[in-house]
């Protein structure tokens, strides 16, 4: 299962710089260890004791994982993840 | 009875309106909760009198006081209303990146406007704000990310109102930002229908707000709770703003453009609805109306356009 991962500024030191990256997995644990073989050191930013940092989130096809069953959450082909650092956003 | 005594007394009771022309399918109902029908134009009216009323009731906010808030937009209008009313000096904390006519309506009331670096967004106007409030310790703070008046006004008033004019409700959505929305509506309608959906819809910006230097930086509200929550979808100002269009379009409803954001998760869990064969009545915010956001030409060219110009602004 092919999906396409938007990687934000922060992380891009793993990646080369690049913006967007493939991966493959049926779950989002297992799109996350295709990242790490390939992009060393982003597991690490993303998982900590088991699920995921408290300030990322995740979203597959714009929906939060976490209401998805978090790293268990499906992707399926063609998906697009996007990963993001928790900033307190807009005009509150 | 439409009358009242102040400006203040006039908050809440905002009409619930129906959307028929955008419901997907028979029996999915779309509906908006019309906040910009507050003193000041926004939802942020009942946050904002609801954390100063605490204030004072505490003893902290006596006549004369100053209020430290950090905000980039319509609390900080909603506060400079009240204090104006009350008798308070207020001093704002926003980012560099927002329209100008918040700055505007701020100056309008009298607010004083310290700004913060654009890079970071509103993260970093809350960092600059405590560490004014540091240097301040005689300045009230009212911190709508940590007050759980926000939270509560939504409990008290605007979950009451929704449920009464529409017992039917099965999903509520809202936008993301302090949460106090979200987390206030949505324990209120969970103790009466524990099966409600309760949807946030979270703006996506553009890569500038996202520039932290590392991530233990990043920031969750204090008052947040997601075990209220039951979905979130991220929301970009493409489909924002291609969502503001159409409520214009199909309803009339002149709307913000975080409002637009809204409705795209509306749109969203409503099919998911029609899809499932179950009935829905889909009530979404409307947190307040378009103007102002004329000057960021959300409403005028191509969306792609539109899309590209907002893109570094924060624009819910």
């Amino acid at each position: 299962m092919a999906v396409t991962v938007s990687i934000p500024t922060i992380l891009r030191t793993h990646t080369g710089g690049e913006k967007s990256v493939e991966a493959s997995g049926n779950t989002l644990a297992e799109v996350i260890d295709d990242l790490e073989s390939r992009h060393s050191g982003l597991k690490a930013r993303l998982v900590k004791d088991g699920s995921l940092h408290r300030f990322v989130n995740v979203y597959v096809n714009d929906e939060d994982v976490r209401f998805a069953g978090g790293l268990d959450a499906k992707v399926s082909d063609g998906d697009n993840v996007t990963i993001l650092p928790a900033v307190a956003g807009g005009m509150r | 009875m439409a009358r009242y005594d102040s400006l203040l007394d006039a908050l809440g009771d905002t009409p619930l309106v129906g959307l028929p022309r955008l419901s997907p399918a028979d029996g999915i109902r779309l509906w908006a909760k019309l906040e910009d029908r507050n003193p000041t134009g926004s939802v942020k009216d009942r946050p904002a009198l609801a954390m100063i009323e605490a204030a004072e009731r505490e003893g902290a906010l006596r006549p004369g006081c100053t209020i430290l808030e950090p905000t980039s937009g319509n609390t900080g209008i909603s506060l400079a209303m009240a204090a104006k009313l009350k008798g308070y000096r207020l001093v704002c904390v926003m980012p560099e990146n927002t329209s100008a006519e918040r700055r505007q309506l701020l100056e309008a009331y009298g607010a004083e406007i310290i700004f913060s670096p654009a890079a970071g967004g509103s993260n970093q106007a809350v960092a600059t704000a405590k560490e004014l409030a540091a240097q301040h310790p005689d300045w009230i703070m009212l911190y709508q990310y940590g007050n759980p008046a926000n939270a509560d006004a939504h409990y008290r008033a605007t979950g009451p109102e929704i449920l009464r004019d529409l017992p039917t409700i099965t999903h509520f959505v809202a936008g993301l930002g302090t949460t106090g929305t979200l987390v206030g509506v949505g324990r209120y309608l969970r103790e009466h229908k524990p099966d409600v959906q309760i949807i946030a819809a979270e703006p996506r910006y553009g890569e500038l707000v996202y520039g932290l230097r590392n991530l233990d930086e990043g920031f969750v509200p204090e008052l947040y709770d997601p075990d209220v929550l039951t979905g979130r979808f991220s929301v970009g100002a493409y489909d924002a703003l291609r969502r503001t269009r159409q409520l214009l379009e199909t309803e009339g409803i002149f709307a913000g453009i975080s409002s637009g954001a809204s409705l795209h998760a509306a749109l969203a869990v409503a099919e998911k609805a029609a899809g499932a064969g179950e009935p829905a009545d889909v009530v979404f915010v409307v947190a307040d109306a378009g103007w102002k956001y004329l000057s960021t030409g959300a409403y005028g060219g191509t969306l792609e356009e539109a899309a590209r110009r907002i893109d570094g602004q924060l624009w819910a």
